[in-house]
């Protein structure tokens, strides 16, 4: 059940027409990636002492036991997306729910793409040495890790990647209710995917319109979409 | 000498093109590398390959249309190479 914290903040919002009367948008599932571990809806489910964000990424894809060859050819910010992406989406019948172009994927971050924007900017530093990479140059947009869900999951819907220098619940609040309230998604996997050098976070989450909920397995609690939810979710602390 | 030039190929494929789970010689010289079968590249890798021969062999693929041909198996990138570094 809700906290009633949440519910009473979900009623002032109504009460300010913020959220629609009839339309209240839930977040169905969540999971984080951050200090090396990984929860879903607020449980920890894997552990990981790897020495390097690399070695992280490849433990947690071999623990998942995920089979894409094309993993490890992505760069981290990918890598990091695609396998939140994977843990939210697996055992899950959302796929099976909503047709591809209904499903929204809207995130956040921080760094953009600049790791790789920066190893593009080495390659081709030198005219002497003038050999940018065609692998790494498709990387140089933050907008590829939305992609590599995307193809991987048939998944296409409304897409996009705001950059934010912290977690922005309130643009993800409004621009994800401007979706579902202009239909142009029933269902939208949104949150933050951060990754830089050796600082990678996570924090993903499935955006459901309540009426459109008939059954979900394995989570008995959802948690109405507004903007303190996510904050507290992305906190750590329990709703 | 082209043993030499295909076991050299195989390995810059794999470590630069990031093929996964494969060691060398296990990488069967004739077949296709392209698509599901052999090393299932794709088309950004079709890219690097071309950057791959102009930085390690000095070879500089002018017609596209050349590439389906060039890039079928390690075997034909190598006689390719073979055939341009003596002219």
């Amino acid at each position: 059940m809700m906290s009633t914290k949440a519910e009473l903040i979900c009623g002032a919002l109504r009460d300010f027409n913020i959220l629609p009367s009839k339309m209240d948008l839930l977040i169905t599932r969540y999971m984080k990636l951050q200090d090396h571990r990984v929860s879903l809806n607020g449980n920890v489910e894997y552990t990981s002492e790897a020495e390097s964000v690399d070695a992280l990424f490849r433990s947690v894809y071999g623990y998942y036991n995920i089979d894409y060859p094309k993993f490890f050819k992505m760069d981290n910010l990918c890598k990091l997306a695609f396998l939140s992406a994977e843990i939210l989406l697996q055992d899950t019948d959302f796929l099976q729910k909503y047709p591809g172009e209904q499903i929204g994927i809207i995130l956040e971050n921080a760094s953009s793409s600049l790791e790789y924007d920066r190893k593009h900017q080495e390659s081709i530093r030198d005219r002497n040495q003038y050999f940018p990479s065609p692998s790494v140059f498709v990387y140089t947009i933050p907008n590829i890790m939305v992609a590599e869900i995307a193809i991987r999951h048939k998944v296409k819907g409304e897409n996009t990647v705001f950059i934010s220098e912290q977690f922005d619940p309130e643009l993800i609040y409004h621009y994800v209710s401007e979706l579902f309230r202009n239909q142009r998604v029933s269902c939208c996997l949104s949150g933050w995917i951060e990754c830089y050098g050796d600082h990678y976070q996570s924090f993903l989450f499935i955006i459901e319109q309540e009426d459109k909920i008939k059954r979900f397995k394995g989570l008995q609690e959802y948690v109405i979409l507004n903007t303190l939810n996510m904050e507290e979710l992305y906190k750590g602390k329990s709703i | 000498m082209i043993e030499d030039l295909i076991l050299k190929l195989k390995k810059e494929i794999i470590e630069e093109l990031n093929v996964e789970n494969i060691t060398p010689e296990e990488v069967d010289a004739d077949a296709p590398i392209f698509g599901e079968e052999g090393l299932g590249l794709d088309s950004i890798d079709a890219l690097e390959l071309v950057v791959l021969l102009d930085k390690n062999y000095g070879i500089k693929i002018q017609a596209s249309k050349e590439g389906p041909k060039i890039f079928r198996s390690v075997k034909t990138i190598a006689e390719y190479i073979l055939e341009h570094q003596k002219k």
